[in-house]
């Protein structure tokens, strides 16, 4: 057992893990966030998907260790109701979800994607968000999704 | 707005007598708080609560006393959006507007047992008894206003939930006066079934369709925005005080037990201990990575168990010559034999089909919690709660009425899935260690584990006489039972955690024939069975998953309509329309056809060169009432065997469409997930146990593979009853594929998964 100091979402949490754990479920279990979620554990899905410095990473097999004093924003910190990222707008008017439980991946992937990329064609959109999974087959309303949200963030 | 406040300590009753504002999230499975108002009694209405049985109609709708409306719904929206459909014809026939319904479902501390989500009949059947106990409620609610306005009912109208003269709209009582924050006490004519065949009317008869103003229109999901924003918890947020978690722990070789455990391998482990009966085995520790660690670690001694599975290469050879378990004939038409005998040419094929995983995007997730005095709650992401909630007390041996099961949204829901065996898993463990446990399994569980799809094979035979005509048409499906295990978790016999502590499988029988309206003079269609390669405890156990055993029915039964139709020389959709029979069948044909601009001519498509060949396809498929026909557009690369489906055009026909918007987003998930399994999903096993356990080993559909275009036709019939669109589009989508990749390249694949290796291994 080692102590950290994560920063999530603009907050310092001290919390003792092994240094071995992955954020993932120092975010879910110490921290209390609602998100992300495991879906894999192997870096296969994108259901832990969270940014560090910026960069979305998989936080399934990120050990808390390797995340020092790096900026972790999941995606509640991403926007509000009051104040919500164009995608998290974008999700709610274009319906996407049906389980929801894949969401992390695909917004947190494509939030970064649209920051550096402005304008991005279809083709690029779908690179960016390759190897994402979605079970439920939501595919064509996250692609509408996250077109909308381009448009917005212009 | 969308809380998950202490559920623990909700009752029903606080729905309706707790202070403080109305807090409701539509579709959440949580407490509604409303102010209670007593008021004059009536007969009808009653301040304590009756009990929740299915003939009270209490245990389905409830006016709150700001006029609000509880509505409590036994099954369960995987994400389709069904709760708005309950929503909108509850309100319908309630006459109040739409937002002022709230529909609280899967929960059996609120809800009778309609079946869960099972066979799409949310609507088709769960629907019509929330309609027609809204219904009842409305003609209840009128009769009461005209004891209070002292009025004959007949003199009275309802809008926006104010009963009022027709004559004087001053003559007045809301619902909330007349009811609100007390509960109806109103007794309904029970048909004596639970689940999906529930059904329990009263007097009232519902609106004609000509009267709608809110079904049929397109209205959101309110649910989306809490998960967009991460405030509303899945099953796997559920957190309860002193909660410990768990993994288990399965043999690596299917079938075999436990010689011993070694406890002390994971002694240094904080709070790690092992939970041990028979052969069911789990470890459980204070932190979640501390169970996931003592998972890594155990030492278990496994008994050398003979494998028990077969060459996967060897699979269909195997269910061809496996003995029969139980045959089921369709009523034949004609003479198939003789007719044969004086064909002229005979036309055969045969399918096959692989086990398929449900792979949720999460494997399953429970928290079970035993409380002192013995009552024990469940959240659970089950399809079907009440069910779940008879198999926790069956494991734990204690009476129904001791436990309650809480569906939270969980990673997924397509039918009898890991979330059973979880639920049931969880108990267990809960009972040894006395604490509330939350379990989630690994995936390799979720994938390696779950209950599958069973694999198939299908046998199609076609005469043809001198003129070309079809005279004869014989259909065999044959393969594992999609009931191995029940799909439901009632019984400890159809659960993991009842087979590894000794229960005893009963395998059932059930497969299908084709859902169509083909006629033919002589028609013959039938089913087989095969026993499980392993009777217990079976990674490869068949269940229902998402449209059970449709698409490998139809995926044959399809694509042979244009081997007949390629055998006569004709068009493929010609050929359909002269044999389909029902009106509606035709009618979905001729619109998706007609939508996606099909050119008549027989198949392949002549003058196709260079490395991309283009082709279309179509295929039918009728289910439970609901017909749809899909016209696919697809791209091969001949070099790789990559298929590209750019387009589809799908026209569904579904009866009285209660919600488009929802139906949409419906049609769409169900074709791309259809799409994966026709290209990408095969259960990989070897003798010993499924090697298909992550998505490297199952990989599904890739947003890189998406159709361009998927084009929805909706053939709506308001003066039909609504039947269900939660599968009937994925049934076609195989079928619609092979014949397109035959359109494209002459090439007809008769197995599935159309991966590139195997398409471009049949081109070569």
């Amino acid at each position: 057992m080692a102590s950290f100091t994560l920063d999530v979402n603009g907050k310092s949490h001290a919390i003792d893990a092994d240094p071995d754990m992955p954020l993932l479920y120092a975010l879910k279990n110490d921290v209390g966030l609602n998100n992300p979620q495991f879906g894999c554990g192997l870096a296969q899905c994108g259901a832990c998907t969270v940014h560090l410095n910026g960069q979305p990473i998989r936080s399934c097999v990120t050990p808390v260790s390797a995340v020092g004093d790096g900026k972790v924003v999941t995606m509640s910190g991403l926007g509000t109701p009051e104040k919500p990222h164009p995608l998290q707008t974008a999700y709610v008017a274009e319906q996407v979800t049906q389980c929801g439980y894949c969401i992390n991946g695909w917004v947190m992937t494509a939030a970064a994607f649209l920051r550096d990329n402005k304008k991005p064609t279809d083709e690029q959109i779908k690179q960016a968000l390759h190897g994402i999974k979605c079970r439920c087959g939501t595919h064509m309303n996250i692609l509408r999704a996250v077109k909308r949200a381009a448009s917005m963030m212009g | 707005m969308t809380k998950m406040e202490k559920p623990a300590n909700f009752s029903r009753r606080s729905f309706l007598t707790t202070g403080g504002a109305l807090v409701v999230s539509i579709g959440m499975p949580i407490s509604a708080e409303t102010l209670l108002s007593i008021n004059t009694a009536f007969a009808q209405a009653t301040a304590t609560r009756p009990p929740l049985v299915p003939n009270q109609l209490s245990s389905y709708v409830a006016i709150n006393a700001d006029g609000s409306v509880s509505a409590f719904f036994g099954k369960m929206d995987m994400g389709q959006g069904l709760y708005v459909s309950i929503g909108q014809m509850v309100a319908e026939e309630l006459d109040v507007p739409f937002e002022r319904v709230t529909v609280y479902m899967a929960d059996t501390r609120t809800s009778v047992n309609q079946g869960g989500a099972s066979g799409s009949t949310g609507i088709q059947s769960g629907g019509k008894q929330m309609r027609a106990a809204s219904a009842e409620a409305r003609r209840v609610l009128v009769e009461m206003g005209a004891q209070k306005l002292n009025l004959p009912a007949d003199q009275l109208t309802v809008a926006d939930g104010v009963v009022q003269a027709k004559s004087d709209p001053a003559k007045r009582a809301t619902y909330a006066e007349l009811i609100g924050g007390r509960h109806f006490n109103v007794e309904l004519e029970w048909n004596n079934k639970i689940g999906n065949a529930l059904y329990a009317p009263g007097k009232a008869t519902p609106k004609s369709h000509k009267d709608y103003k809110i079904v049929g229109k397109p209205i959101k999901r309110a649910d989306i925005a809490p998960k967009a924003f991460c405030t509303a918890p899945f099953v796997t947020d559920i957190k309860r005080p002193g909660m410990v978690h768990a993994r288990m722990v399965r043999p690596p070789v299917a079938g075999a037990t436990i010689e011993s455990v070694d406890e002390a391998s994971i002694k240094n482990i904080p709070g790690a201990r092992v939970v041990r009966e028979n052969n069911f085995l789990a470890v459980v520790a204070d932190k979640e990575w501390d169970a996931i660690k003592a998972l890594r670690q155990l030492k278990v001694q496994w008994s050398n168990s003979k494998p028990p599975f077969i060459d996967q290469a060897a699979l269909y050879e195997y269910i061809r010559k496996a003995p029969v378990r139980k045959r089921e004939d369709s009523k034949p038409v004609g003479n198939v034999e003789e007719a044969f005998k004086s064909a002229a040419r005979v036309i055969e094929a045969e399918y096959e089909w692989p086990f398929q995983s449900h792979s949720c995007m999460g494997p399953a997730c429970a928290v079970v919690e035993i409380a002192d005095n013995g009552h024990v709650t469940c959240w659970s992401g089950t399809q079907k709660p009440h069910f779940l909630r008879d198999g926790v007390a069956r494991t734990l041996g204690v009476k129904p009425e001791t436990v309650d099961c809480i569906w939270v949204v969980g990673p997924g829901s397509y039918g009898r899935s890991d979330a059973d065996d979880c639920g049931n898993d969880c108990a267990v463990i809960a009972k040894a260690v006395g604490k509330p446990v939350r379990l989630q399994y690994m995936r390799n569980d979720g994938t390696g584990w779950d209950p599958k799809a069973p694999a198939s094979i299908h046998r199609a035979r076609a005469a043809i006489d001198a003129k070309g005509q079809v005279i004869a048409y014989q259909f065999l499906s044959k393969g594992f039972s999609r009931v191995d295990v029940n799909t439901n978790g009632s019984q400890p016999r159809d659960t993991l955690a009842g087979h590894f502590r000794g229960v005893e499988l009963r395998s059932g029988d059930n497969f299908g024939v084709p859902a169509e309206s083909y006629a033919f003079a002589n028609k013959h269609t039938a089913w087989e069975t095969i026993p499980p390669l392993l009777d217990r405890a079976s990674p490869l156990r068949s269940s229902h998953l998402r449209d059970p055993v449709g698409p490998q029915i139809h995926f044959a039964s399809e694509s042979f309509m244009d081997e007949i139709a390629h055998a006569l020389g004709v068009d493929p959709l010609e050929l359909r329309l002269r044999h389909v029979k029902n009106p509606r069948h035709a009618a979905v044909l001729q619109a998706a056809a007609k939508k996606a601009g099909w050119e008549s001519r027989p198949s392949p498509r002549k003058g196709q060169s260079g490395n991309t060949a283009s082709g279309r396809g179509i295929a039918y498929a009728a289910r439970n009432g609901t017909v749809v026909a899909i016209v696919s557009e697809i791209e091969v690369d001949r070099s790789t065997g990559k298929i590209w489906a750019r387009k589809f055009t799908v026209a569904h026909d579904c009866g009285q469409v209660i919600n488009p918007d929802g139906l949409v987003h419906t049609v769409e998930g169900n074709i791309i997930q259809a799409l994966s399994r026709t290209i990408w999903e095969e259960v990989k096993f070897d003798t010993g146990n499924v090697t298909s356990i992550d998505w490297l080993t199952y990989p599904i559909l890739d947003m890189t593979e998406v159709p361009e275009v998927i084009d929805v036709v909706i053939l709506d019939r308001p003066d039909q009853p609504p039947t269900g669109a939660g599968e009937g589009s994925t049934r076609p989508v195989t079928a619609a594929i092979a014949n397109a990749i035959f359109d494209a390249t002459g090439v007809r694949l008769r197995r599935a998964p159309f991966t590139p290796d195997r398409l471009r291994a049949a081109m070569s």
